[in-house]
């Protein structure tokens, strides 16, 4: 603000004042105002002055040796942009905002809201397969930037920060009001394939994923990768029905591997959902997915052109009742993946499932069980088997202390006996919660 | 020429669905009962309206169901609490609803704060070490009549630019909504006059402007910071801070567990009332002036109760 500012804007409001009681304002009174207003310019200015100085005295304590001593009256005032109206009323902040890199005024109030997820990993017990989770980790820090980009779209990014480098965990753009009632997304996403391939890691009730996800689904990432996707209502007069397609680069994990521009992989998604009563739910889905696999590659050529298609289907069972909606839940969950895996040697036709049941019974503490069984899509012989058991304590909604023991059979090893044991906190923005 | 014939009928039921579906009621999808409560006033039977969340759930944890994206897809115009109450499931229903009206900054989209009286606005910086705090002030306004009166008044103008055939209807609802309020209101200072200044302990922040607006007194929480549940030490200090100050009502919203607060109630010989904060928290409660009336009614017959002792 000017320095001038403050006076001229009481002038003017007082100005309108007066403008409305004219007929009963005297004389008097408005050279009392008057003489009130001079007094108030001049102690704003003498203030001024005073924080001029000060100003002046702190750029020198910085600038101990300057050649030649800046006055007071040329030092560059640090930039400030001006709160957007309505944004103070609301709550927003007051007064002045720095901006910092002379960026356009306002930007701060633009930015995007930001959130960063940690999630950090330990485990014991005895696990003989390579490359199994370390004693301690910190398995993942994602970085959440989220914004209405325009009346038509809004973006949203997720940068996953590992202990090795940095992932585009997603980042697409949205537009969620296009003419036909249709849902069109673009960029880099996880794909609507089942239930817990479109969750992010932190909002899983358990530490890892289940079996089935490595070994049809390619890995701990599962399908995600960039492309778009198109989702749409069905109307009809009884159900909640969605039906969502994608078409992505056919690259996604150790799943799909596209080898020219028109290896692209498809995904297809229909779900179903119905209240039972205003406490139980009933989620329901069907899935798809067909790629080119890497098994045909030698030396960078895709000489086998093998295929891999993946058919999935989902069911969740919730129940929360209102009333005590903080304190007790229940979600019931099992997904189960068929993989069938054009190879060289055949095609491997692998099967796999999990079941899984977690009860909140207090209102920070939540516990689970899970049943995992998968085959490998690369060999269908082998069959993996693993049991856990989870135990989850919120101190808040921002953070959460997980502890899970995991039983697993591998096919091709001896059994691990492990215990996961997780901390998630949670920074910036409060985003919405999952369903 | 039979296609042309094909045409012009198509193009004439066309015309018709179209005159149809515009006269057909407003729909209005509201976050809160209490919204929804307001809505009917003003609206009457040429609107239709439905609330997403229950008068007897947390506003601040409602799930979101596929089954209210439906709601909102259907929606002409959408009523929230704002003040952040609803950022944990309400973004997510908006932008799955594939509904352009009711995309924030559309017209249909009426941020029912924006011109009411909200108490708590953080002055200094905030952070989570406080809890569950709302940047943005205290979401729950809607329990001062002079703020149902500033959210009529909001409503009253977008249902009446959404249907401008319909104003003079609707400006006399809100006009005899508006007196009715202004008399109830009246008569409730006046039931509470006596009790002025009476301390009480409440579970959440729910009730800070019911508290100004009556003369009361909050000294104290049952929750130690906003979202967090209550611990035994904090629990301890309200007990002896409630005996100091000879506090005597407990106001508990009806989604909370009566536990602590019962317990609490036995140390200090204070009554425990469970207060719906929302139309259709308890079954009586079943409009924006049945809320206060039976709000007002518990805690006179409380006070009368414990002030006999």
């Amino acid at each position: 603000m000017k320095p001038h500012t403050l006076p001229l804007l009481l002038l003017f409001v007082i100005t309108l004042v007066s403008d409305g009681s004219a007929q009963t304002s005297t004389v008097a009174e408005i050279d009392a105002l008057r003489a009130e207003i001079v007094a108030l310019k001049a102690d704003y200015d003498q203030r001024l002055q005073a924080l001029e100085r000060q100003f002046a005295a702190l750029q020198n304590q910085a600038q101990p040796a300057p050649p030649t001593q800046t006055p007071a009256t040329t030092a560059a005032p640090p930039q400030t942009a001006e709160v957007p109206a309505g944004a103070q009323g609301a709550g927003g902040p007051g007064g002045q905002l720095p901006v910092y890199g002379g960026a356009a005024a306002g930007s701060k109030i633009f930015n995007p809201d930001i959130a960063v997820i940690g999630d950090f990993l330990g485990a014991a017990g005895s696990n003989k397969v390579p490359n199994p989770e370390p004693a301690l980790t910190m398995h993942e820090s994602e970085a959440a930037f989220q914004a209405i980009v325009d009346p038509y779209a809004r973006a949203d990014f997720f940068f996953s920060f590992g202990e090795q480098g940095v992932n585009l965990e997603e980042g697409y753009l949205t537009f969620p009001a296009v003419p036909g009632g249709l849902l069109v997304r673009a960029g880099k996403m996880r794909a609507a394939f089942g239930k817990i391939n479109t969750l992010h890691n932190h909002v899983l009730p358990w530490t890892d994923r289940p079996l089935v996800t490595r070994s049809l689904m390619g890995g701990e990432d599962g399908i995600n990768d960039a492309g778009f996707s198109v989702a749409r209502l069905i109307p009809n007069p009884w159900i909640f029905l969605e039906a969502t397609g994608q078409v992505f680069r056919g690259d996604s994990s150790d799943l799909f591997t596209s080898s020219k521009r028109g290896d692209l992989s498809y995904v297809g998604h229909l779900r179903g959902y119905q209240d039972i009563t205003e406490s139980t739910n009933i989620d329901i889905g069907i899935s798809y997915s067909r790629g080119h696999n890497g098994s045909g590659i030698v030396d960078n050529l895709d000489l086998g052109r093998f295929r891999t298609t993946v058919y999935g289907t989902d069911a969740t069972v919730r129940w929360r009742p209102l009333r005590r909606s903080i304190y007790h839940s229940f979600v019931g969950r099992s997904e189960f993946m068929w993989s069938r895996r054009g190879q060289p040697n055949g095609v491997q036709s692998a099967l796999g499932y999990y079941f899984s049941g977690d009860y909140q019974f207090a209102r920070r503490w939540f516990a689970g069980i899970r049943y995992d069984r998968s085959k490998r899509a690369d060999n269908a012989l082998l069959t993996d088997k693993g049991q856990s058991a989870v135990l989850t304590y919120w101190p808040s909604e921002f953070s959460q202390l997980r502890g899970q023991y995991r039983r697993t059979q591998y096919a091709n090893g001896p059994t691990a006996d492990e215990f996961l044991m997780q901390f998630q906190f949670s920074i910036g923005a409060h985003g919405a919660h999952p369903f | 020429m039979t296609n042309k014939i094909c045409l012009a009928a198509f193009i004439a039921l066309f015309t018709v669905s179209l005159s149809v579906h515009a006269e057909s009621k407003l729909n209005v999808v509201t976050t809160t009962e209490d919204l929804a409560a307001i809505a009917r006033e003003v609206g009457g039977d040429h609107i239709t309206v439905d609330s997403i969340a229950k008068g007897y759930q947390d506003p601040h944890f409602v799930e979101a169901k596929p089954s209210f994206i439906l709601k909102l897809q259907k929606a002409n115009l959408l009523i929230l609490v704002g003040r952040d109450l609803e950022i944990g499931w309400l973004p997510p229903l908006i932008q799955q609803s594939r509904n352009s009206k009711v995309q924030v900054g559309a017209d249909g989209y009426l941020d029912a704060s924006l011109q009411a009286r909200i108490l708590e606005i953080p002055q200094v910086q905030i952070t989570r070490a406080e809890g569950d705090v709302h940047p943005l002030g205290n979401p729950h306004y809607w329990l001062d009549p002079e703020n149902g009166k500033i959210i009529a008044r909001e409503i009253f103008d977008r249902v009446a630019r959404f249907r401008p055939d319909d104003r003079s209807y609707f400006e006399s609802r809100l006009n005899d909504f508006l007196n009715r309020l202004n008399d109830a209101e009246k008569r409730w200072v006046a039931m509470m006059a006596p009790y002025k200044g009476t301390k009480m302990v409440t579970y959440h922040r729910s009730f800070p402007n019911f508290a100004e607006r009556f003369g009361l007194d909050i000294v104290g929480y049952v929750e130690p910071k906003p979202g967090i549940p209550p611990t035994p030490q904090h629990t301890l200090d309200l007990i002896n801070q409630m005996k100091k100050a000879n506090v005597k009502i407990v106001l508990v919203e009806p989604y909370f567990d009566l536990k602590t607060p019962n317990s609490i109630g036995r140390a200090t010989g204070a009554e425990v009332l469970v207060m719906p904060p929302s139309v259709g928290g308890v079954k009586e409660a079943s409009d924006y002036f049945k809320l206060f009336d039976y709000d007002l009614n518990l805690l006179i017959n409380a006070m009368k109760k414990t002030s006999a002792n």
